[in-house]
């Protein structure tokens, strides 16, 4: 074996990268595919670096702001929704500039595969006027992420680094660069000009920006990432991402590319050379045609008679994941257009694989012995009857809205469901509006929605699905867990006492596992005006494993599965005509005990 | 030497595991490696694909439909599933168990161990049906099937990678008080493998 090369996931090798680059401040928010980053960078830390999971993005992008002012190189890290939220510091900074390096990993999910948009935070780039880094492969991403940081240093502005799902989550062997030797931060230097935010500066900082982005689309051209492969065909190929990795697996012999790892500003003179001698360009790229508008621009501007194809041309599709399969079948189509078409009709007339048996869907689903089932199903069987509305959030509470319980009727964004529901009121007063929400999207953003109803007389039930974690993104700990990301003891904040503080004098809180007691909550909190909250408290199952299990008594058991019907537990099943509980799954929670008509359904001991 | 492997289950088998554990053996010969895993809301009881590649001028993370050496499946369905990955002359490996859905418990449709299994007897060029359950019994533990399935997989030979590599990587990787459980988990894999 030659040099020694360790597997890396994407996440961590972005954070090993950003170690080495001597980042002394790495500030964030858990969303996937981005959360491993910061949990990497914590695990890593010789104990120089300050790691925290902040309160939101705005929160993670100010903190790390406020270091970057000071002089310290600087990571922050969210998801690309994250980023919307993040986007109000992150527009102003743009404007100001920073000393230290200032990195922003903003993680992208096409498909999307876990989020609520398929937003390009390359587009991002383009709108807040600030460079965005490309990687293809979590190697690349490794080196790629200490040049951000010498770039960012030497322009003095922050800069979009911009991963994809499947460079975050891939692995690949990794050899790690030197270390770099990097100054200690020199601290903040007063200058009011420099540091405070006016109309004035303002303007003189766009004239800047705008000057210094058309110099670095100079310089970019010159970057060693953005590159030709040269070839002998007057059609190419343009990419990056992670759409050249699939391009590279299938790119035909001879056929010139270009790859793109700094799509904004963009390395014009660099796509000249590669248009001028080409009649036909494709582009392969995921999320908003971004490449294909620049080399748009370009040609239109330079005169350029090559004709560019991409989303926008309806070349290639203008939604989801690119893969080596679609990549192929669209770089096939584009140097074959004839044999292609008639292929593709062939194609279609072929009928679908003959005797593939019927596979199962298998949607995410709340795990078995999840507190969160209990508590929905609490607040349903309250409710039964009388006219209600379930607002939902962002969370692994989301999945509530699954059958059988389909008990959440909208989730838009993070904390938007406590104010949804009051709109909702406002409109529809018959109702009771319920908004569910998460400990740790709470915190995040929630917070301001309550006091915008006790503020405004608004009525909801506020239903905070309490878990002690964070547990979608994989269980980070929040400001109400008690720890920080280093497992250091933190002051925890209290949820009822926060609400107390805003002026709800109604409080409800209990253990959901209690059915009996949490349908009594709920159905008093249903009562009445006002901001009421009820709070569910019961830790999330995968942190604190429970010992118990249940099991179905065949002898008493009538087999009339209201068990599954209610509740819908993936450790409930079927054998046959009987039911069973798979004791592998269970954590014996015991709300189908509860659910089950005939006392049919019993805690025992199982211990493996 | 150039190898895909694709592993398919059921979120919360120990698939990403068994995945980083061919990569780490890969990885001691010498090899470059890449994986590709679920991570995130498909966990929670979604089905769970692993991509592994091993070799020279890899580029995309994902193996390639139809260029799968070796698919191990710990669960029959989802090797029918992730069929089109196969190579022709590829090896699957799966459990002959089937894991249930929720919706399948809350009446929709017949899923069936045998059917998926018939299916995979009929279009799998070279396949090993492992008794899963039988393993796991006899180790002593249901979450070694992981583990048992790589031990096949090694003593087929598919993966170029030898049951003495397969087994260091597990020791090395493994928390130590696992490592006998384990031991005996890959053991009862290479039986299933035909050793």
């Amino acid at each position: 074996m030659s040099s020694k090369k360790i597997l890396v996931m994407g996440n961590e090798a972005i954070a090993l990268g950003a170690i080495r680059a001597g980042v002394r401040m790495a500030a964030g928010y858990p969303g996937t595919p981005s959360t491993e980053i910061l949990e990497a960078i914590a695990k890593h830390n010789d104990g120089r670096i300050h790691v925290e999971w902040s309160v939101n993005e705005k929160a993670a992008m100010e903190v790390g702001a406020g270091a970057a002012y000071a002089g310290a190189r600087t990571l922050v890290t969210m998801k690309q929704v994250g980023l919307n939220v993040a986007s109000d510091p992150l527009m102003s900074l743009a404007y100001i500039g920073v000393k230290g390096g200032m990195v922003i990993v903003s993680a992208d999910d096409p498909g999307p595969i876990s989020s609520q948009t398929e937003q390009d935070t390359r587009t991002f780039g383009v709108f807040s006027k600030l460079p965005v880094f490309d990687p293809s492969s979590p190697e690349e991403a490794c080196e790629m992420i200490g040049e951000a940081f010498e770039f960012s240093e030497k322009y003095q502005t922050p800069v979009l680094f911009r991963p994809t799902t499947r460079v975050c989550h891939a692995c690949a062997s990794i050899e790690l660069p030197e270390a770099m030797q990097i100054s200690e931060p020199e601290g903040f230097v007063k200058d009011t000009m420099r540091w405070v935010i006016f109309p004035r500066t303002s303007y003189l900082n766009h004239i800047r920006i705008e000057k210094r982005n058309a110099k670095l689309s100079e310089t970019l051209s010159e970057y060693k990432r953005n590159f030709i492969l040269e070839g002998d065909k007057k059609k190419g190929i343009v990419t990056g991402g992670i759409s050249y990795a699939y391009t590279r697996e299938v790119l035909p012999e001879g056929t010139p590319l270009l790859k793109i790892s700094t799509p904004h500003p963009f390395p014009e003179e660099l796509a000249v050379r590669f248009l001028k001698d080409l009649d036909e360009v494709l582009v392969l790229e995921e999320l908003d045609p971004m490449i294909e508008r620049q080399l748009l621009q370009i040609a239109g501007r330079r005169h350029l008679p090559v004709n560019i194809y991409g989303k926008l041309t309806g070349h290639t599709k203008n939604a989801g994941e690119n893969s080596t399969e679609s990549v192929r079948a669209d770089i096939e189509r584009f140097l074959n257009p004839a044999e292609n078409a008639v292929s593709d009709e062939l194609a279609a007339d072929a009928p679908a694989s003959d005797d593939i048996p019927e596979l199962p869907v298998r949607p995410p689903v709340l795990c078995a012995g999840c507190p969160h089932r209990a508590s929905f199903y609490a607040v349903k069987k309250a409710m039964k009857g009388k006219k209600a509305v379930f607002s939902g959030d962002i969370g692994c509470y989301t999945l509530g809205n699954a059958k059988p319980l389909d008990m959440v009727d909208t989730c838009l964004c993070m904390g938007a469901g406590v104010t949804i529901a009051q709109g909702l009121h406002a409109i529809e007063p018959d109702a009771v509006n319920f908004a569910f929400i998460g400990d740790s999207t709470f915190f995040a953003s929630g917070i301001t929605g309550v006091v915008n109803a006790v503020y405004n007389g608004n009525d909801i039930v506020l239903v905070v699905l309490d878990n002690s974690t964070t547990a979608m993104t994989g269980h980070q700990p929040h400001p109400g867990t008690g720890k920080t990301i280093m497992g250091d003891v933190a002051a925890k904040i209290s949820i009822p006492a926060i609400l107390r503080g805003i002026g709800v004098e109604r409080i409800y809180e209990c253990d959901p596992l209690n059915l009996n007691e949490a349908v009594n909550a709920v159905r008093e909190a249903a009562q009445g005006s006002g901001v009421r909250a009820v709070i569910f408290r019961s830790p999330c199952i995968a942190v604190s494993r429970s010992e118990k299990c249940c099991e179905v008594k065949q002898e008493t058991c009538r087999k009339c599965k209201v068990c599954i019907r209610e509740l819908g537990c993936p450790a409930i099943v079927t054998e046959g005509d009987s039911v069973k509980i798979d004791a592998t799954l269970c954590c014996g929670c015991g709300i189908c005990a509860s659910v089950c008509p005939f006392d049919a359904i019993g805690e025992v001991n199982c211990h493996e | 030497m150039n190898k895909n492997c694709l592993l398919c289950g059921v979120g919360g088998q120990g698939v990403v595991l068994a995945s980083r554990l061919i990569a780490y053996a890969a990885m001691e010969k010498g090899y470059f490696a890449r994986t590709a895993e679920t991570i995130g809301m498909a966990q929670r009881g979604g089905s769970v694909v692993s991509h592994v590649r091993i070799g020279e001028r890899i580029y995309s993370p994902q193996v390639p439909v139809g260029s799968a050496d070796v698919i191990l499946a710990f669960e029959a369905g989802e090797a029918v599933r992730c069929l089109p990955w196969l190579k022709k002359d590829g090896l699957v490996i799966a459990d002959r168990r089937i894991v249930k859905p929720v919706t399948a418990s809350l009446g929709g449709g017949n899923y069936s161990a045998e059917e998926m299994t018939g299916y995979l007897k009929k279009h799998a060029d070279r396949l090993i049906l492992v008794d899963g359950d039988a393993i796991c019994r006899e180790a002593g533990s249901s979450k070694v099937l992981n583990v048992a399935l790589l031990g096949a997989a090694a003593q087929s030979g598919a993966l170029g990678i030898t049951p003495e590599e397969m087994l260091d990587a597990v020791r090395k990787n493994v928390k130590e008080k696992y490592i006998a459980l384990n031991e005996k988990a890959l053991m009862l894999g290479r039986k299933a493998g035909g050793m």
